[in-house]
């Protein structure tokens, strides 16, 4: 469905993402880790459009992506949150949804119906949204007023707002309690029942191993290995990208 | 009384110069080029009713529209750079608006005398209001029912989609790309709109001063069109008229009695007030029904957030 063929990009001298090909399929669970600074985010950054590659194509459902606007991702049907959550903090929590309104559907309303109606940020989908999200109570709330669990949930919400057709998570557990992990687990499974294929970038493993249906590893901006969580966990490279290799250490130790 | 009323028509055609700039400013842009905007409309519309015999509403209808067209057409290259780089590129439209209109000359006949704009002297005898007998409150009256007209459209709009989307790009605007609002189509929408309002309020100036010149419109004309909204707070229409009545009314007009100390006191009491209230006099929160509406106890939150 989502498919990165040779992406590359660099910043300058630094290969940040380096000739990367994954096949993401419809409807599962994808993941994608790497040690910090292994090129993730930017991968993330290239198939929503925030970067453009220095080569490489970005494909979603045989169309090309790579020389298309970010707006247009989103019609396509490309949506993401980000690391360090980005809420309209002036806005509250269902305007937040309701600017966000900007799939491939909602374009086609009337113009006029779809900027200059008021009262839309009570509609009935944003509601099942924020019911979805257990925000409901917090509807009128300004976005800046929320906790940071309930901020993360409404970044998710926001970017299901779109109705996409892959979401990208650009690591939602980050400062979550291996407790709030679980509930994340359980947010992302019920995020895959509503039709929505997930992208998944994280280091919590435990969150990665548990939910995931395939797994990609990045280390210094290249792919060292794809499969499935059990073979992951196996993978020679992936444990020395992740702890450093046997080989390098004994070489350390007679140094 | 004339005083009076001359000093409302000043805080009328002011507000919406300053309205001009707020919309904008929703959108987090800086724009130096209002008093351009405000030009191009005061010329636009002079040029309707005294050169042509245009009638003042449908003048200032068409003054709005071709400040609105330049705007849009300035807005595409214009945003694309942001922060100080936008407002040197808008400073420098605006210089340029002004000395097109110093070095214009254009001038038909009309009851055996030229009139129209006639390079540095200006544009004398926009006589439309005292050649048809308007009395000077009518006069005021009708600066104040476009102002009101504008304000209640800007609230209205901001109740609506386009208004969170234009706070949202304000906000953040990596993440308003990313649940795919098009930067460029929003911004130059609202510089559009600004465009429209300022070409309203500089040909209803126009019309009460019958003489404008090239000079008016200048750097500190611009400065007070982004002053007002940005003093009065972003929150809502009502910072920029609440603004203008504190630097048009206090400042300006109330202070008159302190001479040249006036000047100093100008500045230091805009500090003063920037400092007691930084968001604004009025505040930047959104001023909405469903705002009214709110549970005092989400205000304290509210406040610890910020």
């Amino acid at each position: 469905m989502l498919t990165l063929e040779n992406l590359s990009k660099h910043f300058g001298g630094v290969r940040a993402v380096d000739d990367v090909s994954l096949t993401i399929r419809e409807g599962e669970i994808f993941g994608l880790i790497g040690p910090n600074g292994s090129g993730k985010s930017t991968t993330v950054n290239l198939i929503t459009g925030l970067y453009a590659p220095t080569t490489g194509r970005v494909m979603l459902d045989g169309y090309d992506l790579t020389t298309m606007a970010q707006h247009e991702r989103t019609a396509m049907g490309v949506a993401r949150t980000f690391q360090n959550i980005r809420l309209f903090g002036n806005l509250t929590v269902a305007e937040n949804l309701w600017v966000a309104q900007n799939g491939h559907e909602q374009r086609r309303a009337h113009f006029l119906s779809r900027w200059f109606r008021a009262g839309g940020e009570r509609g009935a989908d944003i509601d099942e949204l924020l019911e979805f999200s257990r925000l409901l109570s917090k509807r009128d709330v300004p976005a800046s007023a929320l906790s940071f669990g309930e901020m993360r949930r409404l970044e998710m919400a926001r970017a299901l707002a779109s109705n996409p057709r892959v979401l990208l998570l650009d690591e939602p557990a980050a400062g979550a309690s291996l407790e709030d992990g679980q509930l994340l687990a359980e947010r992302i499974r019920a995020v895959q029942g509503r039709g929505v294929t997930v992208l998944l970038i994280e280091h919590m493993m435990e969150l990665v191993m548990g939910i995931t249906d395939r797994i990609a590893v990045l280390n210094f901006g290249g792919k060292i290995a794809e499969g499935t969580p059990a073979e992951i966990q196996r993978n020679d490279d992936v444990r020395s990208a992740y702890l450093g290799s046997k080989h390098k250490n004994e070489e350390l130790a007679h140094a | 009384m004339d005083f009076y009323f001359g000093l409302l028509q000043i805080f009328g055609v002011h507000t919406l110069l300053g309205l001009s700039a707020y919309v904008v400013l929703l959108t987090g842009q800086v724009s130096m080029a209002q008093a351009g905007f405000y030009a191009i409309g005061a010329y636009a519309a002079g040029a309707a009713t005294a050169m042509f015999g245009m009638h003042i509403i449908p003048a200032v209808l068409l003054a709005g529209l071709v400040s609105a067209a330049i705007a849009c057409a300035v807005g595409f290259p214009a945003l694309r750079v942001k922060g100080l780089m936008l407002v040197v590129a808008t400073l420098a439209f605006g210089e340029m608006v002004r000395m097109i209109f110093f070095n214009l000359t254009w001038q038909v006949e009309r009851d055996g005398a030229l009139v129209g704009p006639n390079g540095a002297e200006g544009f004398r005898a926009i006589r439309y209001f005292p050649e048809n007998g308007w009395e000077i409150w009518q006069v005021t009256t009708l600066i104040w029912i476009f102002v009101a007209l504008v304000m209640a459209a800007l609230w209205w709009m901001d109740r609506t989609r386009a208004g969170a989307v234009l706070r949202a790009v304000g906000h953040d605007e990596v993440a308003a790309q990313s649940i795919g609002l098009n930067l460029t189509a929003v911004k130059v929408g609202a510089m559009t709109a600004g465009g429209f309002i300022a070409g309203i309020g500089g040909s209803l100036y126009a019309h009460t001063v019958t003489h404008i010149e090239h000079g008016i419109f200048g750097v500190l004309l611009a400065t007070f069109a982004v002053a007002y909204p940005i003093l009065g707070g972003l929150g809502s229409v009502f910072g920029t008229l609440i603004a203008v009545l504190f630097i048009q009314g206090f400042l300006v007009e109330g202070l008159r009695f302190m001479g040249d100390w006036r000047s100093l006191l100008f500045g230091a009491l805009i500090v003063v007030a920037m400092n007691l209230r930084p968001k604004g006099l009025l505040g930047d929160t959104p001023l909405r029904l469903g705002g009214l509406r709110r549970k005092p106890s989400s205000t304290p939150a509210l406040q610890e957030a910020d």
